[in-house]
């Protein structure tokens, strides 16, 4: 029997803030649906995430922001995954953005906003759904 | 005799455990045997309840029904006592809000110090009768507004405090002889602190009259909201340099509000907020024994902070258990021979994470819940939540309404014309036993550890808080526990509701002040303070009169952090897995 391979995705928390709770709880619930999921800790920058991306070979990055950061730091981590040539990797960020920040996001480079009070389940799904290169099923 | 029962108790989210409490088995009398055979039998016969188990917003299972058998060793001198006395359950003073409403304490900050400068002055015109101050991550992460890191970040989640001159601008025209400040700042609470002890000495306040607080509690931050710079050690030693030094320099000030709020927004149970924050006390206490200070030097200065959830027994059930535990824990572990010692007083805040973006107006009745049950257990000082707070810091219409509803509360519902409404009742007091005999097996386990400094390094706290989080996510999901507007009641809107936006020009201002700044103290005094400092950081003197001289001289916030960092090192949590 031939083994599928694994999504793989890279849940990162960029800028200051600590509130962890959200991104492990993804993170979890990823793993939970059979994904390798390699969480970086907090407080990681633009360049640590990006390069994190390449060197994990991830099908899809999750990103989780609270603090009102967001239009600074993740159009930074879209550009830094376009010029090392990732820039097919899903990113997809969750927390609390703004209704009005979400099409400035989009044409970052963001596949999908998860605002607060998304499930877990509408997460795993989108992730599985739109990731390129692994075959779904 | 030490506490620490050995009985096994439920304490994470496990939909459908039964509590094994340790407490004496029901036993049920023949009337109540009889009703059950006779009368409840043939009504569930009839018309079967909803489901099948009930449990708290924790997951603790209630019964259908308490009666005298689950309160059967149950005694009222010893449980309860008479409010003021020993243990404390029914309140810390004698008349409670008969005597004096709770202080009204909304947390503010957001932009520059003088858009907070303003908000502060605006909300005592509102009747709010204590500040209480929200400093942005670059402050709470010990840098300046202008360092790299803080881009994006300035002035987002609070106000930017970087110097003396930040704070000045900041307190204003605030009378702080007369009202007493509550600073929310942990790793780096000495550095802030004084800043206001210096600021407020400037304004000709003495440090003798002048009473707050500041939050310096690092456990929790480990624990929980992770805003931590330090290793464990140096920082607790910065947490002991501040209780000593402000039990001799500022006797009325609260040093330390040691913190359940940020654990249960973590997505701790009740249970998990009570235990680790009272164990974190026991750590506090112990590390500023060993500094050589006597327990009834400091202790009665010694503040808590809770959360209050939108379950409203179980919350009451925490902070009569909180005042019990305390008392017994400051006078039989620690031998406290003052009753002010033994005191269990704190602050509260509505549950951020109950609210919700969806059906925003929906969370000014979650907030009134929380407050009446805040009130019902007894709390000294209130914050309320604004219902734009699942998006963004409140607009000023936003915290007005909020404050409001702690306003009606006092004025209007009757519920503070007598103490502890709700003792007596067999449902609270026997939650209320359960609370504290399951906070007991906590203490147990994490002595068993060494404390709570190696448990947290072994991140032990924090997997339990992610294991309760991530099973009540789940329970959300299974449409178990219901959340009004989220997985029920769902509505296709909008927010419908303004929210506040703090741009980029905040950064920009507090750059260019930064700049001026250095440009016009006197350098060559910041630089000796800071190198003092240093030196003073790398022995183990007392490190608040080296920091007030950094802060005379106008070093900034990240200058001081800086040559910290550079002596002590940074922290890094044990990896999730």
């Amino acid at each position: 029997m031939m083994t599928e391979p694994r999504i793989r995705v890279l849940v990162a928390k960029p800028g200051l803030d600590g509130h962890d709770r959200g991104a492990k709880i993804v993170a979890r619930a990823l793993r939970d649906a059979g994904m390798e999921v390699i969480y970086t800790g907090l407080r990681q920058t633009p360049e640590q995430i990006a390069s994190a991306a390449l060197q994990e070979d991830v099908d899809a990055i999750g990103i989780s922001i609270l603090s009102g950061a967001h239009n600074t730091i993740i159009p930074r981590i879209c550009e830094l995954l376009r010029s090392q040539g990732t820039e097919d990797v899903l990113l997809v960020v969750g927390g609390i953005i703004p209704d009005e920040d979400i099409a400035g996001l989009k044409q970052a480079g963001v596949a999908e906003v998860f605002q607060p009070g998304a499930s877990t389940q509408a997460i795993v799904e989108f992730v599985r759904k739109n990731v390129k290169g692994v075959p779904t099923g | 005799m030490p506490l620490g029962l050995s009985i096994e108790v439920s304490k994470g989210y496990k939909p459908g455990a039964e509590v094994e409490s340790g407490l004496p088995h029901r036993q049920p009398s023949s009337a109540e045997q009889r009703w059950e055979d006779e009368t409840l039998k043939p009504a569930l016969r009839e018309s079967p309840e909803r489901q099948e188990k009930f449990t708290t917003l924790s997951g603790v299972p209630i019964q259908r029904l308490y009666t005298p058998a689950d309160l059967a060793k149950f005694n009222y001198s010893q449980d309860l006592g008479d409010p003021g006395d020993y243990p404390y359950t029914r309140g810390i003073h004698p008349t409670m809000y008969r005597g004096r409403i709770w202080t009204m304490r909304q947390f503010s900050g957001f932009g520059t110090p003088e858009d907070t400068n303003q908000r502060l002055h605006y909300l005592l015109k509102q009747g709010q009768t204590g500040l209480s101050i929200a400093f942005d991550l670059p402050t709470l992460m010990g840098y300046d507004s202008d360092h790299p890191l803080a881009e994006g970040e300035v002035g987002k989640c609070g106000v930017a405090v970087s110097s003396l001159a930040d704070m000045e601008t900041l307190l204003g025209g605030l009378p702080l002889e007369r009202v007493t400040t509550s600073m929310t700042i942990n790793s780096p609470a000495a550095i802030i602190w004084a800043m206001y002890l210096v600021a407020a000495e400037k304004s000709g306040a003495d440090w003798k009259k002048i009473s707050g607080t500041t939050q310096n509690d690092i456990l929790k931050e480990y624990i929980a909201q992770k805003e931590y710079i330090f290793p464990p050690a140096p920082s607790m030693r910065l947490v002991v340099d501040t209780i000593t030094f402000g039990a001799r320099e500022v006797p009325r000030w609260n040093p330390i509000s040691i913190s359940g709020y940020h654990i249960r927004e973590a997505g701790s149970t009740a249970v998990q907020e009570l235990a680790f924050t009272l164990r974190d006390g026991i750590e506090y206490v112990e590390w500023v024994r060993r500094a050589g200070m006597e327990v009834d030097e400091f202790a009665p200065r010694l503040s808590f902070f809770f959360n209050a959830h939108s379950d409203l027994f179980e919350e009451v059930a925490k902070y009569r258990a909180a005042r019990r535990i305390w008392a017994r824990v400051m006078r039989e572990r620690f031998g406290a021979k003052n009753p002010r010692s033994w005191l269990c007083r704190f602050h509260t805040q509505t549950a951020g994470c109950s609210l919700t973006a969806q059906q925003p107006y929906n969370n000014v009745v979650r907030t009134t819940l929380q407050a009446l049950a805040a009130v019902l257990g007894g709390t000294q000082s209130l914050h309320t939540n604004s219902l734009d707070e699942a998006w963004a810091l409140p607009t000023e219409e936003a915290v007005t309404l909020a404050l409001r509803t702690q306003q009606v509360l006092a004025s209007e519902s009757g519920v503070t014309h007598t103490v502890d409404p709700l003792a007596g009742s067999y449902f609270v007091e026997r939650l209320t036993l359960e609370t504290e005999r399951a906070c007991y097996e906590y203490f147990q386990k994490i002595d068993s550890m060494g404390g709570m400094v190696p448990a947290l390094e072994r991140g032990y706290p924090q997997k339990e808080i992610h294991d309760a989080a991530y099973a009540y996510q789940q329970a959300v999901e299974r449409k178990e526990k219901i959340i009004v507007g989220v997985n029920d009641y769902v509505t296709e809107e909008k927010c419908p509701i303004e929210l506040l936006v703090i741009d980029e020009s905040v950064a920009r201002r507090q750059r260019e002040k930064l700049e001026q700044l250095r440009r016009k103290r006197d350098n060559a005094r910041v630089q000796a303070a800071l190198e003092s400092l240093g030196s003073a950081a790398s022995t183990h003197t007392n490190l608040m009169p080296y920091i007030l001289e950094c802060v005379r001289a106008y070093a900034t916030l990240g200058e001081m952090c800086d040559v910290l960092r550079g002596v002590f090192g940074t922290y890094e949590e044990p990896p999730f897995r």
